[in-house]
């Protein structure tokens, strides 16, 4: 690799970047365009519904009993239960305003329940439970609602109907008031933005190397002392750049379309991390695109192999997590929404991991994709 | 002299076809030597063993004393090459792409500026040259071609068919500017199915026909030869065909 061959050709590769009306498109105007809609068009659409209120439920106890309250809690068709194995995730959708209070219902509740069936007349036998409730302090309907409502189903279930107030062995715990940060549809959207923004690189990649092959430029490069490195390493850095400007119109489109970040200046060198990771796997996947494609116009066709999974399994489209951790882009969005959503550390095992895991995966794609174009793509 | 390119029973075969077949032929250094024959003789593919694009079916060939199969990397430092299909970024302008050559072959910045500066004087681009060649006329991008294989003033010049589109000015003017090269003590191997390119440029003639080299001499010695006041009548007679249909 030679410094002055590489810097030319990236220099070059930036030009045709900026220069050509559809890569410039492609490149920033599209997911700018993007950004800037999804931010009009959900920017004001919360994300749980209105009507009824979802109680994450944490079900300590699994006995018959604490089922019947659940079960009791659903029929009076406002709460909706939703079971919850841990508390972290519980408190975190409280937090991001997606259910509207969180449960617990501890150990001992059943044999409390038990108790005082066996023995209704004597309080002293009852050994008592306390139900833990924390709410959305945000909803004046949430925090005067859904504590009578507990209270209500929780009567029914140890009474039967139409009890009033008898004493009761199980209390409901003074409800913990939680601040939640109501996010929109929009805020849910734009980690997958960061990935949707740079997976199309692999189409402008594959189209760099067909054209050039198809007008016989790579021959003419062919006859100079310049090495494949040299034409690779231009490519990959070229593209880190753009993805770099990518990032920053994301950044700043969604700033102004009011999406807020958790994660401070961690949260950014995460996002700007993982992103890249991701440009690099798909300058890979650009050349193996470009390798299997015979001319401009099929690498364009053939490069979606690549582009639609990333972007229905792993951008802001829902998509089931057993099929979409097969797609590069799964672990952007993911990480991010950890971060930026919920306030992950930017040091945390998970977001190590995923960072690990999607630079093993994006070197590996990078590696194939110069090896196969290198002995197939060059004819 | 000394020979800048030696050219030892070299065959090249593309399935059934012999584009190449036996060639034997010593280039001198500082000589204009025009590749002559009609479409499909073989020129390109000589050009392309030779500047190590394609690895010949049999037979060696140096180029100013380096091994085309084995010193590949050497060769490249040395050569120019100007594509009979002009290759070049349209969204790059002429000077751009004129110094990325220049660039690729790591000249130093100062003369890289200076030469482009000459070239773009020399082949009449300069109004022209900061504006994208996407926008040039056929003429023009010939132009650019031809200045792009020439920008690192290679010791060996391989230019293959470099006046075609080009007007009857701007091929005088390339004409010029190749003479000049030899001046300067520079090979130049030219393929061309012009007549008059080959008469008045050439120091010396091979002419082509199925790959194989039926003549070889000065464009005059071989008129006397032939008793023949050009060298389409020469190659009537050696093939009994015209070099191009269309003339
Ligand atoms: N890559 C290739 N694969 C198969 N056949 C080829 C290939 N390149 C050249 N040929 C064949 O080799 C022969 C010589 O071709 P070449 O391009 O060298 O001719 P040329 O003298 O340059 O012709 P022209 O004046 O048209 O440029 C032709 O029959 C051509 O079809
Ligand atoms: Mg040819």
């Amino acid at each position: 690799m030679k410094a002055q061959r590489v810097q030319a050709l990236t220099k070059k590769e930036l030009l045709r970047v900026i220069r050509e009306p559809a890569n410039l498109f492609l490149v920033f105007l599209f997911p700018l365009i993007l950004t800037l809609a999804f931010g009009v068009a959900f920017g004001a659409i919360g994300t749980g519904g209105d009507i009824q209120y979802s109680v994450a439920v944490i079900d300590l106890d699994s006995t018959s009993w604490s089922e019947g309250l659940v079960a009791e809690l659903y029929n009076s068709g406002v709460l909706v239960p939703t079971p919850y194995t841990d508390a972290v995730t519980a408190h975190s959708d409280l937090q991001q305003g997606r259910v509207s209070a969180v449960l617990t219902i501890p150990k001992g509740f059943g044999d409390s329940v038990e108790a005082f069936t066996a023995n209704p007349g004597n309080p002293s036998a009852w050994p008592v439970s306390t139900l833990e409730l924390s709410l959305d302090q945000g909803s004046m309907i949430v925090s005067s609602v859904v504590p009578s409502m507990i209270q209500q189903a929780l009567s029914v279930s140890l009474y039967g109907e139409e009890a009033l107030s008898p004493p009761s062995p199980v209390k409901i715990g003074a409800p913990l008031m939680v601040e939640s940060v109501k996010l929109t549809q929009f805020d849910i959207m734009v980690p997958g933005m960061f990935s949707y923004a740079v997976i199309f690189l692999t189409m402008i990649v594959s189209q760099v190397f067909t054209e050039e092959r198809q007008q016989g430029i790579l021959k003419r490069i062919a006859v100079t002392p310049t090495t494949a490195s040299d034409i690779f390493g231009a490519q990959i850095i070229a593209n880190l750049l753009t993805g770099v400007v990518q990032i920053m119109v994301v950044f700043v489109a969604s700033y102004v379309m009011g999406f807020r970040p958790l994660g401070g200046i961690g949260g950014v060198l995460t996002a700007f991390t993982i992103t890249l990771l991701l440009v690099l796997c798909n300058v890979g996947f650009g050349l193996i695109t470009a390798t299997l494609a015979k001319s401009s116009g099929a690498a364009t066709g053939l490069s979606f192999i690549f582009i639609l999974p990333q972007m229905l399994l792993g951008s802001f489209v829902p998509a089931p997590e057993s099929v979409a951790r097969f797609v590069p882009s799964y672990y952007v969005t993911k990480t991010l929404t950890n971060v930026f959503l919920r306030g992950a550390d930017v040091l945390s095992q998970s977001t190590i991991l995923n960072i690990g895991i999607l630079a093993v995966y994006s070197l590996s794609v990078i590696a194939l994709g110069v090896v196969l174009y290198s002995r197939y793509g060059n004819r | 002299m000394i020979d800048a390119i030696k050219i030892k029973g070299l065959v090249k075969r593309f399935g059934d076809i012999t584009a190449v077949d036996d060639l034997n032929l010593n280039i001198m250094k500082g000589e204009i030597f025009g590749l002559l024959g009609p479409n499909g003789a073989g020129k390109t593919t000589i050009i392309n063993i030779l500047s190590g694009l394609l690895e010949p079916t049999s037979g060696s060939a140096e180029v100013a004393g380096y091994d085309i199969k084995t010193q590949s990397m050497d060769v490249k430092g040395l050569i120019g090459v100007c594509p009979q299909h002009s290759a070049y970024y349209k969204y790059l302008t002429g000077r751009e792409n004129i110094e990325l050559f220049g660039d690729l072959h790591g000249m130093p910045k100062k003369l890289l500026r200076e030469r482009t500066e000459y070239l773009l004087e020399n082949i009449a681009l300069m109004e022209m040259a900061d504006r994208k060649t996407g926008n040039y006329s056929g003429g023009m991008i010939r132009r650019v071609n031809l200045a792009m294989a020439l920008i690192h003033d290679p010791e060996i010049a391989f230019l293959d068919e470099p006046t075609v589109a080009m007007d009857p000015q701007s091929r005088r003017a390339t004409w010029d500017f190749i003479r000049d090269f030899r001046k300067r003590e520079k090979t130049v191997i030219l393929t061309t199915h012009y007549i008059e390119e080959a008469e008045n440029l050439a120091d010396r003639v091979g002419i082509i026909d199925h790959g194989k080299l039926i003549a070889l001499d000065t464009p005059c010695s071989l008129m006397d030869k032939h008793g023949h006041e050009n060298l389409e009548d020469v190659f009537i007679t050696l093939t009994g065909r015209k070099i191009r249909e269309d003339v």
